[in-house]
């Protein structure tokens, strides 16, 4: 491991300017789950971690004006244990849930989830971010890949977004809020996510010299999320699915249906969206719509299954929907 | 000569109690200090420097930056140039330093050089590994032409089990300090007495200058008996760094990826029977790796080795990864994979009940009554006759259930062990022992045999294991530790008892063959109220204690213990036929393991058997990349062991019954650990209508099965 500088700011003024313009300047340090991991094994190296733990106003979990608010810094147990997010977002509180083990979601972050780097083995290995062999091939399609992407890996990127909250944020219709030392602007969940196109790239459209503050989820849409995981717990989800739906009465006005683990970013699956729209939950629509989702998807050599599970993940969060769990 | 024997069933007070490890609370507690946990004063860090390519020669190597280093005590070349290297993971150099970091940083410090040299690191489609390959020549009982010709029904199939690591939460690594003319070695090991010889022999010292010394380890099974090279290396480092201390324990990653694997086995199976169910003939054809020296040659046909008509061929795939270490059971969850997963397969193609297939063919193997009577009473704790159904009759419902079984055995005969019971004029008692305790009781059943010989509460007896300076113990492997202290033990006790008899007996007015140890009391037999208590007996011994050796002789046991068991394991699985996610119910084992010295902690190695089987039925692989050479999982993320959640409910029958107690102490440690992966196959099998070959048992296999079986 590289040596490196620590910063302790009390403040998001004065963390934003121990920020720089080029990653590996220095590092957001929230929970630390991940980028101290990364650095240990020389995957990343970073000259400065701004620890942003001690920063008050990143925290917190609120509802205002029919949006809910949550503060980057508030840690995953807080997202579980809040009574409106239970309630009105169990999408989210399921996502949350599924994560790892109660030591990592009582230190690990909101924001932290959304910024966590790949758990590619290849990318974890050594072989940079898009997981090329020495002769400049990409290693995944002709080697394990059984746990990679079935979509949007046409750009090289054929790992997938780790994120739990992110699918779960891109159905709500999110917001995530973006801070430098320079202001602040707001990216929709669905955008805040991309596929990167080299090894230098990111998987988000946060810049070095920012940091996530908070994320604004507006309430009113039914909601659920649905992991396959092999593990019961200490395990990633080998596929999962969040769905948001507008109703009118008992038929679905609107819906965002956006698959986890699947893609380099969290997958909207917009077919199975527009399948659902304007009819009412029964096992006929569920199935159109599960099948929708998954249409298009590009197995690799090893990971075919992960179109069943994302298939039957859709069918299982909506199915919590209308049977009126979720 | 004394006598020695087990005093019978019905009047032991400690022996085949439920009984709490005395170190228990150490343990759980975290007081309880492992080899990784020491850091004496002036302790050196070391590390190693590994090949990054699977198979490559070393054409240079300069570690004189590294050595210039500030903080750098010491820099070994393990691998010089024109090494070849047939694995990745192999260690190339080491060093020590005074800090882990200064460590770390001075390995990069090493400019190494390879010719990087074509590799082959997976081994499950033969085709591809060619030369590699090497087979055995085909062995052949009977005529099994013939016996296929005349068999009512032939199935076949092809089943698979893959590498796996032994994955201890302790890595492998020890301290180690060289000062002067003496090496104090502070290692993880399971072999306390024969590591310091070990080590002796390559750093070319006389083994009496090697002191070993180790009180608990975090898991070893079977990849930890000698000192390995990390623990040469972390000696000489001492040395060249003027006898200071060095620590050098193995990372993760490297702790996977060299410090040992189970070798796979993989191949077709082909049985014949009579329509009612009696197998008449095997023909397989199987191959399996250990790694670069190949290995790996299960005991197939495993437990019904008399079926009569027999065709064996084996081939050994040699490749280029971290090599094979005794995996507990070695080759045994292999064997029983390849011929109890055939067998279910016989059942499913018969239609019949595979509890009646395995009870009918119980006559193939060596104790068939005792797997006829374990067949029953695991049958009884499952539920079987209740729960079972014919294969993929599992409902209309998205989850099946299913059943499975499998039987297993082991010898478990104790190895060589001496032992000296101290009895002291103060009344206290000590055993020693140059033993180890891997996690099994092996401290609690020696203090139990004793506490139980000499008529004392288990906390008076003091146990001294874990140095090689007391009386030499075998090394724990094979499940021979709980015969070998057990029977030492009590041979010492009773040498040492005899004594003290001898020494009160004029007090008493009586022979010493009249005197008996009860209840903290010396007493005449039949006249208890002519008696001493405990501590005013052994006062009479004046200055000087009673120190008598026992031993047992792995060649000449005795009637304490003795060797060879039986087991049977069932599975209750739950099948999501959509996920393919695979969920334990419920396991039943029953085994056999002769005379039961500690109940708790005998259903504890059986629990610990089952966990581990599920792990490598549902999870566990090394998975191998063969672009880059590499293990792709060498960590706890993907490398995946069950949790709590995930191993359902387990229940443990031991089988206590006169005619099982009657045969001494048995080893328990091994057997416990077999059958259940492939009852777990079974049970999956029986669930969804068809057979999943390879193990684990993960969602894209079984929605691959089901997919084929619907297609």
């Amino acid at each position: 491991m590289h040596a490196f500088e620590y910063a302790n700011p009390t403040t998001l003024k004065d963390a934003l300017a121990l920020l720089g313009n080029r990653w590996g300047d220095a590092d957001v340090l929230a929970g630390g789950t991940d980028i101290l991991s990364l650095m240990k094994d020389e995957v990343y190296v970073s000259k400065r971690l701004v620890n942003i733990k001690n920063i008050k106003e990143l925290g917190g979990i609120s509802m205002s004006r029919g949006a809910l608010r949550i503060g980057a810094g508030a840690t995953l147990e807080q997202l579980i244990e809040n009574a409106e997010i239970r309630k009105s977002f169990p999408s989210l509180a399921a996502a949350a849930r599924g994560v790892a083990s109660p030591q990592i979601r009582n230190i690990g972050t909101v924001g932290g989830d959304l910024c966590q780097r790949p758990r590619c083995w290849y990318y974890r290995g050594g072989n940079g971010l898009l997981a090329k062999g020495a002769n400049g091939r990409p290693l995944v399609p002709n080697g394990e890949n059984k746990y990679h992407a079935i979509f949007g890996h046409e750009g090289g990127a054929y790992f997938v977004s780790p994120s739990s909250l992110g699918p779960a944020l891109v159905a709500l219709d999110a917001k995530i809020k973006l801070a430098s030392a320079s202001g602040t602007r707001e990216v929709e969940a669905a955008k805040f996510f991309v596929a990167p196109a080299s090894d230098t790239a990111r998987e988000t459209a946060l810049l070095p010299n920012e940091i996530v503050t908070e994320i604004l989820v507006p309430a009113g849409m039914r909601n659920a999320t649905y992991e396959v995981r092999e593990k019961q717990a200490l395990d990633w989800p080998l596929a999962t699915a969040s769905v948001a739906l507008q109703m009118k009465g008992n038929s679905v006005a609107s819906a965002k249906v956006v698959l986890g683990h699947v893609a380099p970013t969290p997958w909207l699956a917009a077919a199975a969206g527009q399948a659902l729209s304007g009819k009412s939950l029964s096992d006929s629509t569920i199935a159109e719509a599960a099948d929708a989702a998954v249409q298009g998807a590009k197995p690799l050599s090893q990971n075919k299954y992960k179109v069943q599970l994302a298939r039957v993940a859709v069918k299982r969060a909506l199915t919590e929907i209308a049977r009126g769990r979720a | 000569m004394p006598n020695y024997n087990w005093p019978p069933q019905g009047q032991r007070r400690l022996m085949g109690k439920r009984l709490s490890r005395l170190d228990g609370i150490e343990k759980a507690s975290g007081y309880a200090k492992y080899a990784s946990d020491l850091n004496p004063p002036n302790l050196l860090h070391g590390a190693l420097l590994t090949a990054p390519h699977a198979h490559c020669r070393v054409t240079s190597i300069d570690v004189s930056e590294a050595k210039a280093m500030q903080g750098v005590t010491s820099v070994r070349v393990i691998a010089p140039a024109g090494t070849e290297i047939q694995w990745r993971g192999a260690e190339v150099a080491a060093v020590s330093a005074t800090s882990e970091t200064i460590a770390l940083d001075a390995l990069k410090k090493i400019k190494v050089q390879y010719e990087v040299l074509p590799h082959l690191v997976k081994e499950e489609d033969l085709k591809k590994a060619g030369p590699r390959a090497k087979a055995a020549g085909e062995q052949l009982t009977g005529d099994p032409d013939q016996g296929f010709k005349e068999a009512d029904v032939v199935v076949e199939g092809y089943y698979g089990i893959p590498v796996i690591t032994h994955c201890c939460l302790e890595p492998h690594g020890q301290v180690v300090e060289w000062k002067s003319d003496a090496v104090n070695m502070f290692p993880s090991t399971q072999n306390v007495t024969g590591i310091g010889g070990d080590l002796a022999k390559a750093l070319e010292l006389p083994a009496t200058q090697v002191r070993v010394q180790m009180n608990h380890i975090g898991g070893g099974f079977g990849s930890k008996f000698v000192s390995d090279r990390w623990g040469i290396e972390a000696a000489h480092m001492s040395k060249e760094s003027g006898g200071r201390p060095v620590k050098l324990f193995l990372d993760r990653e490297t702790e996977l990826t060299i410090a040992g694997v189970r070798p796979s086995c993989f191949g077709k199976v082909k049985l014949g029977a009579k329509k009612d169910g009696t197998i008449t003939t095997w023909e397989s054809d199987t191959w399996a790796t250990g790694g670069h020296g190949g290995g790996g040659s299960p005991p197939i046909p495993y437990v019904f080795t008399n079926i009569p008509n027999q065709r064996k061929a084996h081939s050994a795939v040699s490749i280029n990864a971290g090599g094979v270490r005794a995996w507990r059971a070695p080759n045994h969850q292999q064997a029983c994979f390849m011929t109890d997963c055939a067998l279910e397969d016989l059942a499913a193609k018969l239609n019949m009940d595979p509890l009646d297939v395995f009870a009918k063919n119980a006559d193939l193997t060596p104790r068939p009554e005792v797997y006829r009577n374990q067949l029953r009473q695991a049958a009884e704790l499952m539920d079987w006759k209740k729960k079972w159904h014919p294969r993929g009759q599992s409902g209309s419902g998205t989850l099946k259930r299913g059943l499975g079984v499998a039987i297993h055995t082991w010898q478990g005969g104790g190895h060589d062990s001496k032992a000296i019971c101290r009895i002291n004029p103060d009344g206290t008692v000590e055993v020693e022992l140059g033993s180890q305790d891997l996690g099994t009781g092996t401290r609690t059943a020696i203090a139990i045999v004793a506490a139980e010989t000499l008529g004392l509460p288990l906390n008076a007896i003091r146990v001294k294991i874990g140095d090689n300076q007391y009386p030499p113990s075998g090394a724990s492997g094979g499940s021979t530790t709980i015969g070998g202290v057990s029977a030492s033990t009590r041979k010492a006790s009773v040498n040492s008892l005899e004594k003290l008899f001898a020494a009160v007996a004029p007090s008493l007015g009586a022979q010493a063959d009249q005197l008996e140890a009860v209840d903290g009391r010396i007493q005449v037999k039949g006249q208890a109220s002519k008696n001493l208590t405990w501590k005013a007996a052994c006062n009479k011994l004046g200055a000087t204690s009673i120190a008598e050796m026992g031993e047992n002789e792995r060649r000449n046991p005795g009637s304490l213990i003795s060797a060879g068991v039986g087991g049977v394991q069932m599975a209750e699985v739950e099948v999501d036929t959509e996920t393919g996610i695979v969920r334990m119910i419920k396991s039943v084992a029953v085994q056999d393991c002769g005379t039961v010295v500690n109940l708790k902690t005998a259903e504890s190695q059986v629990y610990g058997g089952c966990i581990m089987s599920i792990a490598a039925a549902l999870l566990e692989e090394r998975v191998m990349d063969e672009q880059t050479g590499r293990v792709l999982n060498p960590d706890m993320e993907f490398y995946k062991l069950s949790g709590i959640g995930d191993i359902g409910e387990i229940v443990v029958k031991m089988n206590m019954e006169k005619e099982y107690d009657d045969r001494g102490v048995i080893g328990l440690g091994e057997p416990a650990a077999i059958g259940l992966n492939a009852a777990i196959g079974n049970a999956v099998a029986n669930a969804i209508g068809v057979r999943v070959s390879n193990a684990p048992f993960t969602p894209d296999r079984v929605l691959a099965a089901l997919e084929g079986r619907t297609a």
